[in-house]
């Protein structure tokens, strides 16, 4: 039996105050998730440029999840707010040109939600193994 | 190209336990720019930083990249190791490779390999990062408190005791708000004026405060530490530091057909009033809607009896400039309008009366003297119908009422039900309630000694209709307890209105940058954490403007703004954060898209110049990000079509840079 050994490459947007606190307790509490999930801090999940998750779907990634704090939470009060639409449109026009909606996620983590941290990630993964490697927006002049 | 240092920090066992710390030292020193890279037990600790500091100076370090826990653990420590060693804190960057790697993976490879790309990530990014440097700016130490009711006179005077200036502007001709409205206050029913007064009195004797009463403020500029706030004094027709209260002319005055807003226009006072006895500032005020004089020339009678020469029909408002360091909103609230409510027959019959109305005619200085009679026909009612939640918690009435709880009125009308029954003995009061809520000390016993003591009825159920008939209201309503209709004959029906934010509330909202809620209440920083602050920095929240608050919960929110004050006051100069927005004018092509999503109204626009083709000068229009202002969320920079918004950092080129790095 051929054992499958493709890792997907997964890059998570963390809000400094709700989620990658929630990453962080996750950690804590050695509530364990795929390593392929590698996570970049910014501010607030508004701070998340649609150009950032075009460019990791270029270079090669095969899932990319944004994470902030819950609705009427979030640190900068409206950040997520204008997270949520413009993920929205980003997402569906991903989904246009045939990267699939369940290679990207919005989710709310607040800071107590390790285990839900965790739940995410590794449900994530799961998904985006199941869908396999991300060839479309794929840009080859970036392999070696 | 940057000189960059590694430091991978074991944690004990706690990183080295899953990741090979060696392996990955050795593997980082060959990234881009990476000159030195070492390993150690703790990094944190005395020694651990000593050696970061002794590499900075010995290799000449711009750069560090610390691999150890989360940047919210130590990030602090670590920027400042490195300014100690002459750095600059913003060019340290962490890779957390201890609560997102060590702990959450069991394989010694799988963990290395992931705490060499968490390392390269953040090699990535300080390859990218920039000196940065907070900026500073001056505090003015005085406060300007908007609104002079309970909430306002409390912060005023908690921040003026701590030795700041204080000034307070109230629209009214007087302070006191709603509480000088007020009979007795539950729990304890002492008499609201006799606590309320002595503070206003302390108020006017204080030497750090100033009070702008019959004032608004009517722009706001700058930002916190340092407002410009511009106060239109309304025309009272009277000089104020002449008149000398006496009161000769509200009585001389022959225009005596003036409703009387202090007592919610239940009687009437003269074209030139003191709104009632102790009113601070203590100084009369004309109605120019009804005086003969302003109106026509026609009269001056009140001048003629003016021994002090105080009046002064020539005035016109005037304009003051001032300057402040903290602004603090308490701008209250009022029961909504009941004209919508033709079910209750509020506009058709005069006994049918709002909780406000009632107090005024509890009040021994209200227009009754305190005795409870009928406004219709000053008969002595004896059978009362008080109606609860009268527009709240109403989600299908919205065009007229409100969705929210009013909080307050559960409590006030058990009150009027027992001071009724206290004082007038063969009276019977029925309270209609959906829910009687008593959650506060003291408070759920005062419901009950209400019923229990006082014999009041209440029922649960509401009100569908009340006509008036004759001299009686006919009050039709369900027990939906004992599951019947009833109908009272009743003599006076009191309606417990929701209460909403004052009306002024929205517009000052807006000068403030200040947000607010759907139903106008202004919003907190933090729902849970931050509650007596605005979003807006330097703006703090007192009292009802906030939400329904009784007393007990105004004077301590009243107390915790002017703490946040005196805070802030003490400061002498602000630092910033220096991760703030900032927009290249070279790209900036004015289209106001970040002005539009910033929560802070940190952005303006300035007309700048530039260098055309040809030696010509071209002026454009392109936006500024006031630093001070800016609290750094980076929603401005997606907003911006032509990509001149960027954060410092957390610029574009920077998470791009990881993001390449990850992927790689
Ligand atoms: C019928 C009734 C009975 C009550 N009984 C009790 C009780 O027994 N016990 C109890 O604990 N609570 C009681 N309350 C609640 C109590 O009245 C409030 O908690 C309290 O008044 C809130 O104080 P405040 O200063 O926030 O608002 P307010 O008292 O409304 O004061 C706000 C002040 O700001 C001024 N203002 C508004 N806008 C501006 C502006 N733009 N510029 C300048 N000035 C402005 C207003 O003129 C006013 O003077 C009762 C309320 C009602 C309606
Ligand atoms: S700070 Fe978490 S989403 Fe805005």
């Amino acid at each position: 039996m051929q054992v499958n050994e493709y890792k997907p490459k997964i890059v998570a947007f963390c809000c400094n105050w709700c989620s990658y606190a929630g990453a962080d307790l996750a950690g804590s509490n050695r509530l364990s998730y795929p390593a392929e999930v590698k996570v970049i801090r910014v501010p607030c999940s508004c701070r998340v440029n649609p150009m950032f998750i075009l460019r990791a779907f270029q270079r090669g990634a095969d899932g990319v999840i944004l994470c902030g704090c819950h609705p009427g939470d979030c640190h900068y009060t409206s950040g997520n707010y204008y997270t949520r639409r413009r993920m929205a449109l980003l997402f569906s026009m991903l989904d246009y040109l045939g990267i699939e909606k369940e290679r990207t996620r919005v989710e709310w983590v607040s800071a107590a939600e390790g285990a839900k941290f965790a739940a995410t990630m590794n449900d994530f993964v799961q998904t985006v193994t199941a869908l396999g490697e991300n060839k479309r927006l794929e840009d080859l002049r970036c392999k070696k | 190209m940057q000189r960059i240092g590694v430091f991978v920090c074991w944690c004990g066992s706690n990183i080295a336990g899953t990741v090979d710390v060696v392996k990955v030292a050795e593997a980082l020193k060959n990234e881009p720019g990476v000159v030195h890279s070492a390993n150690y037990q703790y990094m944190c600790s005395q020694a651990g930083q000593e050696l970061i500091k002794q590499a900075i100076k010995e290799h000449n370090l711009t750069g560090i990249v610390v691999c150890s826990c989360s940047p919210r653990m130590h990030e602090q420590t670590f920027r400042k190791t490195a300014a100690a060693a002459g750095l600059n804190p913003y060019m340290v960057e962490i890779a957390n490779i201890r609560e997102q790697c060590s702990w959450i993976h069991k394989d010694m490879a799988e963990g290395t390999e992931k705490a060499i790309v968490l390392g390269r990530t953040a090699i990535a990014k300080v390859n990218l990062n920039a000196p940065l440097t907070p900026g500073e700016s001056p505090v003015t130490k005085r406060a300007l408190v908007i609104g002079g009711g309970i909430a306002g006179i409390q912060t005023a005077l908690d921040i003026a005791d701590a030795g700041f200036e204080v000034d307070i502007v109230e629209k009214k001709p007087t302070i006191g708000g709603k509480m000088a409205q007020i009979d007795k206050t539950f729990p304890t029913l002492d008499c609201a004026a006799c606590i309320l007064t002595p503070k206003m009195v302390d108020v006017a004797q204080h030497e750090k405060i100033k009070i702008y009463s019959y004032s608004e403020v009517v722009d706001v500029k700058g930002f916190v530490g340092n407002f410009d706030v511009t106060i239109k004094r309304k025309a009272r027709y009277v000089k104020e530091d002449v008149c000398t209260g006496c009161g000769l002319c509200t009585e001389k005055c022959p225009m005596k057909k003036v409703p009387n807003d202090f007592n919610l226009g239940m009687d009437n006072k003269r074209a030139i009033y003191i709104p009632f006895a102790q009113a601070v500032p203590k100084v009369a005020t004309i109605d120019a809607d009804y005086c003969n004089m302003l109106k026509n020339g026609k009269c001056g009678v009140c001048a003629k009896v003016c021994t002090a020469n105080a009046i002064d029909y020539t005035q016109k408002d005037e304009f003051v400039e001032e300057k402040y360091g903290a602004i603090v909103a308490a701008t209250g609230f009022n029961p909504i309008s009941m004209d919508k409510f033709d079910e209750y027959a509020y506009s058709q019959s005069k006994d049918v009366i709002t909780s406000l109305e009632f107090e005024r005619l509890m009040n021994a200085a209200g227009p009754t003297a305190g005795k409870l009679l009928r406004p219709s026909d000053g008969k002595h009612p004896h059978t009362l119908v008080f109606v609860q939640c009268v527009g709240s918690r109403c989600a299908s009435c919205a065009e007229k009422g409100k969705e929210y709880c009013s909080k307050i009125c559960c409590m006030y009308t058990a009150k009027h039900a027992m001071l009724t029954r206290d004082k007038y003995p063969d009276t019977d009061v029925y309270v209609f309630y959906i829910d009687v809520r008593t959650p506060g000390k003291q408070f759920d016993e005062f419901y009950r000694r209400a019923v229990e003591e006082y014999g009041v009825h209440y029922i649960k159920g509401m009100v569908g209709k009340v006509s008036p008939e004759g001299e009686k209201l006919i009050v039709q309503g369900s027990d939906l307890i004992a599951n019947k209709q009833l109908k009272i004959e009743a003599d006076l029906v009191v309606l417990a209105a929701a209460i909403e934010p004052d009306k002024s509330a929205r517009p000052l909202a807006t000068m403030l940058t200040a947000s607010m809620d759907t139903n106008d209440f202004f919003t907190e920083a933090h729902p849970k954490l931050r509650p007596v602050e605005s979003p807006t920095a330097g703006v703090f929240l007192s009292g009802a403007c906030q939400g329904p608050k009784d007393f007990p919960e105004t004077v301590s929110q009243a107390g915790a703004a002017a703490s946040k004050v005196i805070g802030l006051l003490s400061k002498d100069k602000l630092t910033g954060n220096p991760c703030v927005a900032h927009s290249d004018e070279m790209m900036c092509n004015g289209c106001s898209s970040c002005e539009k999503v910033c929560p802070y109204g940190a952005i303006t626009y300035a007309d700048k110049e530039f260098r055309g083709p040809n030696r010509t000068t071209l002026i454009r229009r392109v936006a500024q990000v006031n630093e001070a202002i800016c609290q750094g969320c980076g929603c401005c920079t997606v907003a911006c079509p032509s990509g001149a918004m960027d954060l410092k950092g957390f610029a574009s080129k920077q998470i791009m840079a990881e993001v390449d790095a990850i992927c790689k």
